[in-house]
């Protein structure tokens, strides 16, 4: 059913739909709207079987879902950002034993400096956990990778992460069309755990494993990870067969067949790339999108077929690697080995700074002139950057560093960006 | 050793100094005296020799298989008693068990009893089990929070007062003086400082939940009968088992059940019981013995017995905290005196 609602609502809305068993959930923005929308549908006694678990953290919230999933309930709850970071042993544990829950991500940075807004640096402090990670483009896939997550997480034993931009599509209004029951009831087949805690066949779960067998234990991992790569696109089609649209898949392409500059991104600022891709176009340019859809598993293969033989690749992310640079153009660096495509990294929008249309016309621009060099932070202010250099030049106790750059701003800049 | 304390030769038919069983009506005998014990903690597991925490565990799982007819499942914190049962392809567990982290065996132990509710098998119980360290410190928020939700999960804490599993370290539990690999007994306040540490009973009591007890390895029919009457319970349970550990507190391995009786005896260890955040009963001393003759055979304790030093003050002090609880867990009473 068509319906303009929040980004968080639909999420829930579709994870209710999924039919969960437990969910538990510890409140933190921007995942809040999430867990207070599947909350109320348990309340109301919409989402009926369910067990709505208010607990005292992230790391119990993931843990209670370790032993519901593993006493064979379906699974799911949410996180962002410190909550994620917070529960990371957990999240490993997850991976490590094969519990098929699902977990909403709504990407916030990362403190200190506190920042509550969008960056996708959450998810990608935790991408090598052995999760799979599906990245939304729209709050309308957000809702369907979600009914696509539980069947790929219960056909592959294998945790699966979905993100969205926190408050850039958790909190926005748009329209969404919400499948109904029937047709999630037929896509998603009831949970048949490979493994499950039962009196009737005791068997002893998260045992030690010492050198002899760990090596083994990991690869298979990644080999589970390397086999979503086909079960991804598979589960894609499956659901266009049944809801009638495109959503997820390991990539999507927008406007590549004879673009020589590509533009990599993830998540909803592929949705403002396009628009410009779309200007460009109209001006001649000859540039296109890639918008990475699964992370985790790393897409390289097919990537590498979409880039090969362009001129040249910009990776736009939303995260940073200090002392590195890029995560994501690394990982497509990867994708174009042997190939001497020159990749761009772009950092941009971390912390919530807004990317906008103009900006990454000049920057694509830049690209197109062959002027943007290897690593490029997007809309930066040098001034106050070499202000707060220069006070630690002259100062030994110059002091600390964010407070002394938002005096710099002065009071009232927070609300003009 | 003082002469009150070597005098205790003397036989009971039954409870503390009991000899054996068979004065005891058959159905009062042990789960373990019984051929038909579920061996939820089975031979073959590599705790070390007189290991408190295995005893304990042993009597406390198979008291709850019999109260839950065997529909139990174990969720467990990382330490001694999940490394020592799961050498694997060995495991000594003879029930469903789950081990997660150090720290979330509470947690854990909430989802699987949400995933019994949902599924509509209520009759299937849950226990979460640890040691000190999982219990008082690193597992302590979610235990704390299960507590709170007054989840449907009985957890067992297995105190031997230090993170043994890792060589013997300092722990929250551990008690005042002790010689622990960071507490050593050195400087002007050897071993464990005073005015540290928390007693998680009481912790548990003040989350007002059904049940809290503490039991002892030394007093197995007692322990048995609390693990009984938790189960009898529905809600958050909590049980605190005082297991002494042979190899992180320098004693003997066949002294693991008279250390763990004379520390009940010097009043150090309380066993008591309280329902709803009510203490409801406690476990008088028989005789009461001073703390000495619990501390002296310990050699974690051994720098306040050094030759000629004898370190009168501190040991004042243990006997001070020996004597609060006696007066506050009533453990000496008029009718019990002499028996």
């Amino acid at each position: 059913m068509l319906k303009q609602t929040e980004g968080s609502h639909a999420v829930a809305e579709a994870v209710a739909l999924c039919r969960p068993e437990v969910i538990c959930a510890y409140p933190i923005s921007p995942q809040t709207h999430i867990v207070e929308g599947v909350g109320e549908l348990v309340k109301s006694g919409e989402l009926k079987n369910c067990e709505f678990i208010n607990v005292e953290s992230e790391f119990a919230a993931l843990s209670v879902a370790i032993g519901s999933s593993a006493a064979g309930a379906r699974t799911y709850t949410a996180t962002a950002s410190q909550g994620l970071l917070f529960m990371a042993e957990a999240v490993y544990n997850v991976s490590g034993l094969g519990l098929p829950i699902v977990m909403t991500i709504g990407n916030r940075a990362i403190g200190a400096p506190i920042n509550i807004w969008n960056d996708q640096s959450d998810s990608m402090a935790l991408r090598d956990a052995g999760w799979i990670q599906l990245f939304a483009e729209t709050n309308q896939e957000a809702a369907d990778l979600h009914i696509q997550a539980f069947k790929l997480a219960e056909a592959m034993s294998l945790p699966v992460m979905v993100c969205m931009d926190g408050f850039i599509l958790t909190h926005a209004y748009e329209r969404v069309d919400i499948p109904d029951q029937e047709q999630v009831d037929a896509f998603l087949p009831p949970f048949h755990p490979r493994q499950v805690l039962d009196p009737a066949h005791p068997y002893s779960i998260g045992a030690m494993v010492g050198p002899e067998a760990f090596m083994e234990v990991r690869y298979l991992a990644h080999a589970k990870q390397l086999q979503a790569l086909k079960e991804i696109p598979e589960i894609a089609a499956e659901f266009k067969e049944t809801f009638g649209r495109e959503s997820g898949g390991l990539i999507h392409c927008y406007r590549t067949e004879d673009a020589e500059t590509i533009v990599v991104s993830l998540g909803s600022v592929c949705g403002t790339i396009k628009d410009v891709v779309d200007g460009m176009r109209d001006g001649g340019s000859r540039i296109g999108v890639v918008s990475l859809c699964a992370f985790r598993p790393f897409p390289a293969e097919a990537l590498r077929a979409v880039l090969e033989s362009r001129k040249r690749v910009v990776v736009l992310e939303k995260c940073l690697a200090p002392g590195r640079g890029g995560i994501v153009a690394s990982e497509v660096r990867f994708a174009l080995r042997g190939m001497t495509t020159p990749v761009h990294t772009v950092i941009a929008g971390l912390g919530g700074r807004p990317i906008t249309r103009p900006s990454l016309v000049q920057l694509f621009e830049s690209a197109l002139r062959n002027e943007l060099e290897d690593i490029h932070f997007l809309d930066l202010d040098w001034e106050v950057i070499n202000r707060e250099l220069k006070r630690e030049r002259e100062s030994r106790r110059s002091g600390p560093t964010a407070e002394n750059i938002l005096r710099d701003l002065g009071p009232g800049v927070a609300k003009a960006v | 050793m003082t002469e009150q304390t070597a005098q205790r030769v003397k036989f009971y038919q039954k409870g503390t100094f009991t000899v054996g069983n068979r004065l005891i009506d058959a159905k009062e005998r042990n789960v373990q005296a019984s051929m038909e014990r579920s061996n939820a903690i089975t031979s073959g597991h590599r705790a070390c020799q007189g290991c408190g925490e295995a005893l304990g565990a042993r009597y406390a799982l198979d008291a709850a298989m019999v109260a839950t007819e065997g529909q139990l499942i174990a969720a467990n914190a990382t330490g001694c008693l999940e490394v020592f049962t799961t050498p694997y392809p060995e495991t000594s567990w003879q029930l469903p068990w789950i081990h997660s982290l150090f720290g979330n065996a509470a947690a854990v132990a909430t989802g699987v009893a949400a995933a019994m509710r949902v599924k509509g098998r209520e009759d299937v119980r849950v226990i979460a089990q640890g040691g000190d360290g999982g219990t008082t410190d690193i597992g302590f928020g979610c235990l704390s929070g299960m507590f709170e939700r007054n989840d449907d999960v009985l957890y067992i804490c297995y105190d031997n007062e230090g993170y043994m599993n890792t060589g013997v370290q300092r722990s929250s539990a551990t008690p005042p003086t002790a010689r622990t690999a960071t507490t050593m007994p050195l400087g002007p306040e050897p071993g464990n400082v005073f005015g540290t540490g928390k007693f998680m009973p009481e912790i548990a009591m003040a989350h007002r939940i059904p049940y809290v007890a503490t039991a002892s390895v030394a007093r197995l029919h007692d322990l048995e009968a609390k693990v009984r009457k938790a189960m009898s319970f529905r809600g958050a349970r909590y049980l605190h088992i005082y297991v002494p550990c042979p190899l992180g507190w320098g004693t003997a391995p066949n002294a693991t059940i008279s250390i763990a009786r004379l520390a009940m005896e010097c009043g150090l260890f309380p066993l008591f019981e309280a329902e709803h955040g009510a203490f409801t009963d406690s476990t008088p001393i028989r005789r009461k013995i001073p703390v000495e003759d619990y501390l002296k055979p310990q050699r974690r304790f051994a720098h306040l017995f050094r030759k000629g030093r004898v370190d009168v003050e501190r040991i004042a002090r243990l006997q001070a905290i020996a004597d609060a609880n006696i007066k506050r867990y009533e453990l000496l009473r008029e009718e019990e005196e002499g028996v």
